[in-house]
């Protein structure tokens, strides 16, 4: 005789900010179906800017909230809710970057037709036809719902869906840049491939560790570690596979192969939402995952997080001084912030969850920004981001130059901008949580990174322009808008980093 | 505990084994007769290879068929189960299960609208 089954308990109201953020995305999908061509592109803006908006207050409404929510599979507390507030502002602000259209003579850096061979006669008139593409909204809308579920997802399966979810979109939007459309697809491809892989390792991850802990619920794998004469294999390998899926979506060496690549062929509106929001959503995965879950065991994997952590710090920084291109630079330099932000997540406190999630603050925002400068910078055939040519910007342009080298100067964390502030949080958290000699090396990692970070402020400001070089865009109050708010969260968190401090040390509590 | 898998270590060297078997013994005993056909790359839909002048276009029919079948399979996956427990899930079950066919069909609408369906 079967039993009746008891459905499960949700609190709408606990999981509104996902629900508004989806439910944007599905409706963006049926604009695309049923709105004119003429006002969809309209339409589309309207709608994303509404859920993230709408996502950002229900965020705010929800403030103080603690609870397990869908039978334990999703936990909404500070570090959730912290950075699903910070995800949304980053998301409407790369919504605003996506929507530009006044910088290409064309209109628009998103190309309508990916799938078109590169070099062929399609391709050629491609790139000069007026057509603009709307599917990017609701693609961008699904990746930012998957960036707010991950970080609240409590159990590996949901995770692990998040982590699809996150992903898939960007694969598709990184192959969309108008120019250089070969480097564009290139890029998608390695992406694509990569990533997949890595989902793999991350999926065989959990299902070792249900077979260690009988549940995939990071609750029940963190009682299991509590328990004498379990397998001690199926923990450490499923651990390992598990950090190998997270690690390359933050992109730690040795999984930061595709970053440089990747960020570089990508429309740079889709470069600034990975750069800035997939390495949100995903340490805020990786700290509830080790956490929570591995909360006891932590010695079995601090030290493979030092080696992560020192290697990603040293190899970001010193490929970074390499680089002659703006976004590959950009992109080393994420690398490098990768591994502060580890250091972070090493010390295994409060102090270390509240400077991380800092930290992320400031790291997006200024990224986003810094992005949102290299869209300006233009030649004849599309975003001029050879470093050569950034020689001189700051005569020809003394805002721009201005604005881009305050940006590196806060990425290299000199006093009184975000980055110093975000970076003292997590070394001081570390240096707490007894992890001295991995704030040596970041200390030492910084000053390099420093030095190429003054190094193109050189180039701007004490070289002479070439003749033919790029000329400084005017962008229209899309791109401004971004910039304008970038500058001001830099600044602010450098000045007045308290009330954010505060907040970030309140939210620092995992539900379990 | 590790006795569990044994049957399905076995049933491992079983299907390894009668694969090794079955593709040495057709290339030992059968008869080699090449023509251009047979030393294609197996592929089914469009030919791969080679591709038209200038690297044109090629149709996309089958692909969009096949992730359409994809959707469909996945409806079924839940709705399966679903219909077998209809009557214990009770309300709260039939309405996930309306908002889950309304989700996919707003794929559908989607896809409709843009030609999807269109063969030619």
């Amino acid at each position: 005789m079967p039993t009746d089954i008891q459905a499960p308990s949700f609190d709408y109201a606990a999981l509104s900010p996902m629900f508004i953020v989806f439910g944007a995305a599905v409706l963006g999908v049926l604009v695309e179906a049923f709105v004119p061509r003429r006002s969809r592109r309209r339409v589309q803006i309207v709608v994303s800017l509404a859920g993230l908006i709408g996502g950002l207050v229900a965020v705010v409404l929800l403030a103080g909230h603690s609870s397990l929510e869908a039978e334990g599979a999703i936990a909404i507390d500070g570090p959730t809710l912290f950075l699903q507030g910070t995800l949304c502002i980053l998301g409407a602000a790369s919504i605003l970057l996506l929507s530009e259209r006044s910088l290409d003579s064309s209109g628009g850096d998103i190309v309508t037709q990916a799938a078109v061979l590169p070099g062929s006669r399609e391709d050629l008139q491609l790139s000069e036809s007026q057509g603009i593409q709307t599917e990017v909204y609701p693609l961008a809308l699904f990746s930012l719902g998957g960036m707010l579920l991950w970080p609240a997802a409590n159990n590996l399966i949901l995770s692990f869906i998040a982590l699809e979810v996150l992903s898939l979109p960007l694969y598709l939007m990184a192959g969309l840049a108008r120019r250089r459309r070969l480097l564009s697809q290139e890029a998608a491809v390695k992406y694509f491939l990569l990533g997949a892989f890595s989902s793999a390792f991350f999926l065989y991850g959990v299902a070792l560790l249900y077979g260690y802990a009988g549940s995939v619920d990071l609750g029940d794998i963190f009682d299991a570690t509590g328990r004498a004469g379990s397998n001690e294999v199926l923990l450490l390998l499923g651990l390992a596979m598990l950090a190998v899926g997270l690690l390359f979506k933050v992109g730690a060496v040795p999984f930061q192969a595709w970053t440089p690549d990747v960020y570089q062929g990508s429309p740079t509106a889709v470069t600034a939402l990975m750069a800035a929001c997939t390495k949100i959503a995903a340490f805020g995965a990786l700290l509830r995952i080790f956490y929570v879950g591995f909360g006891r065991t932590e010695w079995d994997w601090r030290p493979m997080m030092w080696a992560i952590a020192i290697v990603t710090m040293v190899v970001g920084a010193v490929l970074a001084v390499t680089q002659t291109d703006v976004k590959r630079m950009l992109a080393y330099s994420s690398v490098a912030h990768t591994g502060f932000i580890l250091v972070g997540v090493i010390a295994v406190n409060r102090e270390g969850l509240s400077g991380t999630l800092f930290y992320l603050v400031a790291y997006g925002f200024t990224t986003l920004a810094a992005f949102a400068v290299v869209t300006l910078v233009r030649d004849s055939s599309g975003e001029a981001t050879h470093l050569s040519s950034w020689a001189g910007l700051g005569q020809r342009s003394p805002l721009v130059a201005g604005v881009f080298a305050f940006f590196l100067l806060a990425l290299a964390g000199i006093p009184l901008t975000s980055g110093f502030m975000a970076k003292f949080a997590v070394f001081q958290a570390a240096t707490q949580g007894g992890a001295t000699a991995l704030v040596v090396v970041g200390v030492v990692a910084s000053a390099v990174t420093a030095f190429f970070y003054a190094r193109v402020i050189v180039l701007m400001f004490f070289q002479d322009p070439a003749p033919d070089g790029p000329t400084v865009a005017i962008p229209s109050a899309y791109t401004a808008a971004t910039i304008a708010l970038g500058l001001a969260v830099t600044l602010v968190l450098g000045i007045l980093p308290q009330p954010v401090l505060d907040l970030a040390d309140q939210a620092a509590l995992f539900v379990r | 505990m590790l006795q569990n898998y044994v049957p399905v270590l076995v049933l491992f060297v079983l299907a390894a084994g009668f694969a090794a078997v079955s593709v040495g013994a057709a290339t030992i005993t059968g008869p080699k007769r090449y023509n251009r056909a047979k030393r294609d790359a197996y592929e089914c839909g469009i030919e791969p290879t080679p591709q038209p002048m200038g690297g044109g276009r090629f149709p996309i029919k089958f692909y969009l068929t096949a992730m359409l079948f994809i959707i469909f399979d996945i409806e079924i996956i839940f709705l399966y189960p679903w219909a077998v427990a209809f009557d214990q899930l009770g309300l709260f079950g039939l309405v996930e299960m309306v908002l889950f066919i309304l989700t996919v069909f707003i794929a559908y609408a989607y896809v409709w609208r843009r030609g999807g369906l269109e063969w030619d």
